[in-house]
């Protein structure tokens, strides 16, 4: 497949706005200006996009809902978080390619009928908050931001803030709380963003790759864009893959493309010659897959229906070297250290189960101690606030599923299997 | 007490929202670079600035990772040994850097030059084994990377 998210990653200068605008760019802007906002967003509901922040909820009916009163302040997010660990695909697009994202944002503020818009950054990414700061002041040189954009009557301005270093808000209820300059703690839903968002006003939130999807969207039609990839998983998705494979990176695939395909084909294999042991497909929330899984496609329902799901499509290959219990351990400390603290179960949850997998992975494990691990984790998947503490338990689950002997064989003989 | 460049910096960040309060996290980090971390006098000055009860500041500097309470080293070596990073032995980093600063992680050395870290997935997944000092990304680590890097800190 050609790439299209990814097609300007590798021209020098590529974050200058002159080559954006040479290689294709700010077309899609003049032609969405032209069209009636409802137009514009049936026509993204016909793409049949769905959000690539996780949830993969349908971009064009998250616009819908918001309100069309022209006297209420509404607000667009980009959730530029990019936290979940094995992800690193919005990064590029942010370094590389920051106006396909103003672009893209300034489409769905004119959909949505928002003027203001803010890009929620981790805090880490100081360098991509820069060069969003330069292609935002880029833009509004050249008239593509501000005031009367292109001649017409609407304005619209984007806004960085910048996170500190909490994995908690890249979720969207948390990351609203985090732009009013509070501790990023969810909030309780209903209501929904879409409803009372950020300064209490109608908010639409969305993912640094669904954003860059819009101007693609607009230039090549909408169906072109359904054409590619499974009937409900529509459109180009950037795979990143990391771990023991020979070439870790990022790939722009249809989502119809296999994850046997995505290791062993665009990623090379397995390195050193080591045999593949098992793969997380979407960041560690993503529940672990096996052998006997690779040919699921790295789609939405695909995933869904082997109990994992496709999350950020950030593949973590893991080769028969890898001790699963201490990658169990390793992503309970990180759930534990990323809960907000907010809800019992997860905060005293993770760290709980934490504590038990250092003890199994440090040799000092108790008879009894994985059926201890399966009812801590009963006792915190859907008693949460939010789908942090979800998550934590599905990926230990996972773990626990393909290969409970492993954990078994830590406690009975007080060292690894591999 | 603050500089005039990092008040009127942080007067810009005040532009940015309808309120006041969203500027904190803009503040904390504005103060930070200029202080190295964050104590209660600047506290106390930011939160008079965003016109916020101080408690409501102390919170939002204590939930974030980023923010500084202690003071740290010149560099601020952050070694990622989230999943992908660990499974490219980023602990062997860590301990390369342990060996050769003469810390452990948490710690500072005591010229107060290098502070060493372990943090969680910095979004770089792809060419792991990687770190962040102060500001920067540094990818791909060898021990002999590590040797190079330490080289042009000084
Ligand atoms: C704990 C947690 C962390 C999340 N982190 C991110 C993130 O880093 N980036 C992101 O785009 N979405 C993240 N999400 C999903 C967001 O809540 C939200 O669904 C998404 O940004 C919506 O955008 P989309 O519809 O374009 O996918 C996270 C969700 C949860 C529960
Ligand atoms: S589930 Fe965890 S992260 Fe989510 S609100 Fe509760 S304590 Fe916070
Ligand atoms: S796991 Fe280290 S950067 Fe993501």
């Amino acid at each position: 497949m050609e790439p299209n998210l990814l097609k300007n990653i590798n021209t020098p200068d590529s974050h200058r706005i002159d080559v954006y605008i040479k290689n294709g760019g700010y077309q899609a802007l003049p032609a969405a200006l032209k069209m009636q906002t409802d137009a514009l967003i049936q026509m993204v509901k016909d793409s049949g996009l769905r959000g690539r922040g996780g949830a993969g909820f349908s971009t064009g009916l998250k616009w819908s809902f918001i309100t069309k009163d022209p006297t209420i302040a509404k607000y667009l997010c980009c959730n530029a978080d990019e936290g979940e660990p094995g992800t690193f695909k919005d990064r590029i697009i942010i370094e590389k390619d920051p106006h396909q994202l103003i672009e893209g944002m300034a489409v769905a503020c004119y959909a949505i009928g928002a003027h203001a818009a803010y890009i929620y950054i981790r805090g880490e990414f100081d360098f991509g908050a820069r060069r969003l700061e330069q292609a935002i002041s880029e833009a509004h040189q050249k008239g593509y931001l501000g005031k009367n954009i292109l001649g017409t009557n609407f304005n619209c301005d984007i806004y960085v803030h910048k996170g500190a270093g909490a994995y908690i808000c890249g979720e969207e209820t948390a990351l609203i709380e985090s732009i009013e300059g509070k501790r990023g703690q969810p909030r309780i839903k209903p209501p929904f963003p879409a409803q009372v968002g950020l300064f209490a006003k109608p908010t639409v939130i969305n993912n640094v790759e669904t954003l860059a999807c819009i101007t693609h969207i607009i230039n090549k039609g909408p169906k072109w864009f359904a054409s590619i990839g499974p009937e409900k998983s529509p459109g180009p998705k950037i795979v990143g893959v990391s771990g023991h494979v020979k070439k870790p990176g990022l790939y722009e695939l249809p989502m119809e493309t296999p994850l046997r395909e995505v290791i062993f084909t665009h990623a090379g294999g397995i390195r050193d010659g080591r045999k593949f042991k098992a793969a997380i497909p979407g960041g560690v929330s993503a529940p672990m897959l096996t052998e006997k899984d690779l040919d699921t496609t790295m789609d939405f329902d695909g995933m869904a229906a082997k109990g994992t799901m496709l999350g950020s499509a950030g593949v973590i290959v893991m080769d028969d070297t890898t001790c699963i219990v201490k990658v169990a351990m390793r992503t309970m400390g990180f759930f534990r250290h990323e809960s907000c603290g907010k809800c019992t179960p997860c905060r005293e949850g993770t760290d709980w189960t934490y504590k038990v997998l250092h003890r199994i992975e440090h040799g000092q494990g108790k008879d009894g101690d994985v059926e201890l691990l399966e009812k801590l984790c009963g006792n915190i998947f859907g008693r949460t606030f939010c789908p942090l503490g979800d998550g934590a338990v599905m990926a230990l689950r996972g773990a626990l599923k393909n290969f409970k002997e492993e954990f078994l064989y830590h406690v009975k003989n007080k060292r690894c299997m591999v | 007490m603050l500089s005039t460049q990092a008040i009127e910096n942080i007067k810009k960040a005040i532009a940015k929202y309808p309120t006041k309060k969203s500027a904190s996290m803009d503040a904390l980090m504005i103060a930070q670079k200029e202080c190295g971390h964050l104590t209660e006098d600047i506290l106390l000055e930011i939160a008079h600035l965003l016109d916020m009860p101080p408690v409501q500041l102390n919170q939002v500097a204590a939930f974030y990772t980023m923010y500084n309470k202690r003071p740290v080293g010149k560099y601020h070596i952050q070694v990622c040994t989230n999943i992908s990073c660990s499974l490219l032995d980023s602990e062997h980093i860590v301990q390369f850097f342990s060996k050769r600063l003469g810390i452990k992680k948490g710690e500072t050395t005591s010229d107060k030059k290098f502070t060493l870290s372990e943090v969680e997935c910095l979004g770089s997944c792809g060419t792991a084994p990687m770190m962040q000092i102060n500001d920067d990304y540094y990818e791909n680590l060898t021990e002999a990377k590590v040797e190079e890097i330490l080289k042009t800190l000084k």
